[in-house]
């Protein structure tokens, strides 16, 4: 089988693959691209075999370099599934993220009006460079003092970011002389982008954090997402002020740069479960505040979605996994920072290991290879259904309410009681009894 | 003869010296003046009138009940052996204290020069950058050098014979000291019966917040907003939601956001600026060692500097030794010409800080932010409950009693557990004991930690937490029974993360049969 002509799904050592109506696979290809939790849970999967390079395979967890290069080439069977769209960046790189966002902003005002659009208004103020330079510039101008962040729109784990004050800075890093060829070409591509610095973000003993959520869509038209319930807060290592610009170790909470911040301590970790950060700022400002917090979180989560859904080329075989990163300020109000379409499945400490097996087990459970589900759930293990070609709602009785009030569908940060409610849920794998 | 009413005008005079200043006062001076406006009031009987109309509106004030003619050290601890050992047990302490000064060569205390005042008041929001070399200090003592105090407290009256028989005692505590059994538990705490409702149990996701939530939720609203302190301590017992937590503390122990309170912190923050004193950095080793390696307080490392730093120099924590078996500690200090010696309390508030203190302030720090507001309340609860934690006496909320209370519990209900366990060598209370003298912070979530406090100050009793630490047993029996040594049966018990204290606490009070 050459390596461009990869054929997926076809029968192989394990059988007859035809999926019959209601009856699952009992053995399941799978293919890793990467060396971390994700190798555990598919390893553990009862029923699951691992296949290497030509193999055919049922489930591909691939990096997206191997899906750019291969994907357009790939034929699959209809039951074959794999972990990207094949052009996600649409959301994930944040120029083309504020593209779309911007647009679906301007289409949503034109057909609903001002109010209906505000609700979009969850991304700082972004521009992209160069092409965007001179109205960045009439904007900058028109808030002296303000600080702003330069990104990169392609890397992640904070490398190449920097926060600027004037115009002076980002004269001077483009023509930096220690900067490579490459990178200053970098430059005249538009892969950078010049983003509002929020400078009263939400503090919590003095340390700035952003929270990382988890949402996973297995369709776009009709657009499907779920939320898990788990996620956490990742903190400074550092307290934060802003006279300290060239910190980056304040500024930025990726645990990849904090990993190298000299007060980093390892067995410390710092990250705080999401039940955590809920709790505390239940205590703080009431449950009412904060159930609306959680709302406008998932307001972006929706919005940046829809905003994405035309341009995201749909296919049945594909679903994602994003890592949302999402930043508080001071009067509670939730940013959008970015999307990650690899979020990192590498575990800092045991806490964090479990947390990622659970998602990547429950990812699995919704992608459904063996054929457990109906299909009509709203709740899988830690994920709940946030949208479904519309707002889904708990299956709340009218009566306990009162009225026709409906709660969303959505539990971020609350109870993560999935194994009562797999137990309830799936059929025991093939072979395997129901403890 | 004293006469007994010159007895009690003395009581009420120092009552009435306590109260002068406080917001209670004001109140008490505003109800009388509203008095005096009533039609009944007849100047000839005065006194009386006011009197009886204020104790008709609901304020009462009652002297403690003493002998006459008892000396104050009596009445704080009435068994001489008890107050032996804690005489003795300070003396180690202090002993422990001025060794380790000698052989630093640091002094107790000393006054910061200028630049370094500055620079600390600079730095005072994020002391926890200073990284101090703290590899010389240790702890003056830990849990476990306290517990074989404990453990070697003896009655003289008591003739105790070596065999062990199903009627005496197979724990470590050798004192006999009256404590409750689950009957008399249950007495006590009836609001955690089954037919009540609890936050910690009738708010979990499967039960619909009709039954009990939300009105709980409801009432709790209308007790803060009437800023009703007794019903704030009733209305505890069931447990606080999150969102009213905050506020029905600081009801219940009564402290007021007011201008008083944050001039005393500020005083406080005043003094630790002009001076640095020895026990300082054994706060920083320990907020480092403990609430640092949390996962969850690490974040909160600035407060509890900001926090324990005043607390030392707080000298009306002193008070507290009025009820407190202890006796601060004294130093010797020599005046400027050399001459003389005189004895000052050291630390300042009297109470030198051992291993795992600061974890008696971390949990505070998910209810308050401000400095002041988080320190009055700590302050209070540690005056009221915490330093029975760490002192010798026979008080039914003292860390022996509770020790007492934990073992009787699991040898009159899991009577082959314990005798499992002695026989292996892993005797219960060695490792229960550090969850008790820290009243679980730390060893407990967050969440479930809260609803076991809020049960501490709603039955004024740190009962709760020997009751606690028995039913933890009997949850993990099962697994306690297959271990075989006193490691493994720790390794069971390392991780109480998980537990839900309130069901844990129902069942073993309620479900037990007695």
């Amino acid at each position: 089988m050459s390596k461009n002509k990869q054929t997926a799904g076809h029968k192989g050592a394990c059988g007859s693959q035809k999926k019959k109506e209601g009856e699952g696979r009992s053995c399941i290809r799978y293919r890793c691209g990467l060396t971390n939790t994700i190798q555990d849970v598919l390893n553990q999967r009862p029923g699951w075999v691992e296949v290497k390079d030509d193999g055919e395979w049922d489930l591909n967890w691939c990096d997206v370099g191997w899906l750019r290069e291969n994907f357009d080439h790939s034929y699959m069977e209809e039951h074959v599934r794999i972990c990207h769209f094949r052009n996600h960046y649409e959301l994930t790189r944040k120029n083309l993220m504020v593209k779309n966002l911007k647009r679906y902003r301007k289409t949503l005002e034109r057909e609903a009006g001002r109010l209906e659009a505000s609700k979009c208004d969850f991304f700082p103020c972004t521009f992209v460079l160069p092409s965007e330079y001179h109205i960045f510039v009439e904007e900058f101008k028109r808030s002296p003092g303000s600080t702003w962040i330069m990104k990169p729109v392609a890397r992640s784990q904070g490398k190449g970011i920097f926060l600027f004050r004037k115009l002076k800075d980002i004269i001077d890093w483009r023509k930096d002389g220690s900067r490579s060829e490459e990178q200053k070409d970098e430059a005249q591509v538009e892969s950078y982008v010049a983003q509002r610095y929020i400078e009263n973000p939400y503090l919590i003993a003095g340390r700035k954090f952003d929270l990382r959520v988890y949402v996973l869509v297995t369709s776009y038209i009709a657009l499907k997402a779920w939320l898990y319930r788990d996620g956490f807060a990742r903190f400074s290592n550092t307290r934060f002020s802003l006279s300290s610009i060239d910190d980056q170790y304040v500024h930025l909470t990726n645990v990849a740069v904090q990993k190298t911040s000299p007060d980093y301590d390892p067995e410390k970790g710092c990250k705080w479960q999401m039940q955590q950060l809920r709790q505390y700022l239940t205590a703080k400002h009431g449950f009412e505040t904060v159930q609306t917090l959680f709302k406008e979180i998932d307001n972006i989560f929706i919005r940046s979605l829809l905003s994405v859904q035309k341009t995201i080329i749909n296919d049945k075989h594909c679903f994602e996994l994003y890592g949302y990163d999402i930043l508080l300020d001071q009067d509670l109000k939730p940013w959008l920072i970015e999307v990650n379409a690899s979020p990192s499945l590498t575990a800092s400490s045991q806490e964090d290991y479990d947390l990622k097996y659970r998602l990547l087990e429950d990812t699995l459970h919704i992608v459904d290879m063996e054929g457990r589900l109906t299909g009509k759930e709203k709740r899988v293990g830690g994920f709940d259904l946030m949208w479904n070609d519309g707002p889904v709602h708990t299956d709340v009785g009218l009566e306990a309410l009162g009225s026709s009030c409906l709660v969303a569908n959505t539990h971020l940060g609350c109870v993560n009681d999935r194994q009562k409610q797999l137990q309830q849920l799936l059929k025991p794998f093939p072979g395997q009894k129901r403890t | 003869m004293l006469d007994e009413s010159a007895e009690l005008s003395v009581s009420i005079t120092q009552i009435v010296q306590r109260l002068k200043g406080t917001h209670l006062h004001s109140q008490l001076e505003k109800q009388a003046k509203e008095c005096l406006h009533k039609p009944e009031i007849k100047l000839e009987t005065l006194k009386d009138d006011v009197r009886r109309l204020l104790k008709a509106s609901g304020m009462t004030c009652l002297p403690p009940p003493r002998h006459p003619r008892a000396p104050p050290e009596h009445t704080k601890e009435p068994l001489a052996y008890m107050r032996k050992a804690q005489v003795n047990w300070e003396k180690r302490i202090l002993k422990s204290l001025n060794s380790m000064c000698t052989e630093l060569g640091i002094p107790l205390a000393r006054k910061r020069p200028v630049p370094e005042q500055n620079e600390l008041t600079n730095k005072w929001n994020e002391m926890g950058t200073d990284e101090p070399d703290l590899s010389k200090f240790r702890p003056v003592y830990a849990p476990k050098d306290f517990l074989e105090v404990l453990v070697g407290l003896k009655n003289p009256n008591n003739e105790r014979s070596e065999d062990l028989t199903v009627r005496s005692h197979w724990g470590l505590i050798q004192v006999s000291l009256n404590v409750r059994d689950i009957p008399q538990t249950r007495e006590m705490y009836p609001e955690l019966g089954l037919t009540y409702g609890q936050l910690g149990i009738d708010d979990h996701t499967h039960v619909p917040p009709d039954l009990f939530e939300s009105e709980h939720i409801h009432i709790g609203k209308k007790v803060v907003s009437e800023h009703d302190s007794a019903a704030a301590q009733q209305y505890s017992r069931q447990g606080c939601p999150t969102g009213l937590r905050a506020q029905l503390w600081s009801l219940i122990l009564n402290t007021t956001d007011d201008p008083e309170a944050i001039t005393h912190y500020e005083q406080l923050k005043a003094r630790v600026i002009h001076h640095d004193l020895l026990v300082d950095n054994l706060i920083y080793k320990d907020v480092k060692l403990t609430a640092s390696n949390d996962d969850y307080y690490f974040v909160f490392e600035d407060y509890l500097y900001q926090v324990l730093l005043c607390f030392s120099r707080d000298t009306a924590v002193l008070e507290h030794f009025n009820y407190n078996c202890a006796t601060p500690p004294k130093s010797c200090i020599q005046s400027k010409s050399g001459s003389e010696q005189c004895a000052v309390v050291y630390p300042p508030n009297g109470v030198i800080p051992f291993h795992g203190f600061s974890m008696y302030v971390a949990p505070l720090c998910f209810l308050y932010n401000e400095p002041s507001k988080l320190y009055s309340v700590f302050r209070e609860m540690y005056i009221r409950y915490f330093f029975r934690l760490h002192s010798v006496s026979s008080h039914p909320s003292g860390i022996v009693s509770l020790c007492l209370q934990f073992e009787r519990l699991l040898q009159t209900h899991l009577p082959q557990l314990f005798y499992h366990l002695r026989e292996i060598g892993a005797q219960p209370l060695r490792i229960a004991f550090k969850w008790i003298v820290r009243a679980f912070s730390g060893y407990l979530s967050t969440d479930q930690l809260l609803l076991l406090w809020d049960r501490i100050l709603g039955y004024d009793s740190l009962e709760i937490v020997a009751v606690l630490a028995a039913a933890v047993f009997a949850f993990r029996a099962e697994n306690l029974m297959e271990v075989t040594s006193l490691a493994s049966a720790e390794a069971v018990l390392a991780d109480l993360s998980t537990l839900k204290v309130m069901p844990l606490l129902q069942i073993f009070l309620f479900a037990t049969s007695v």
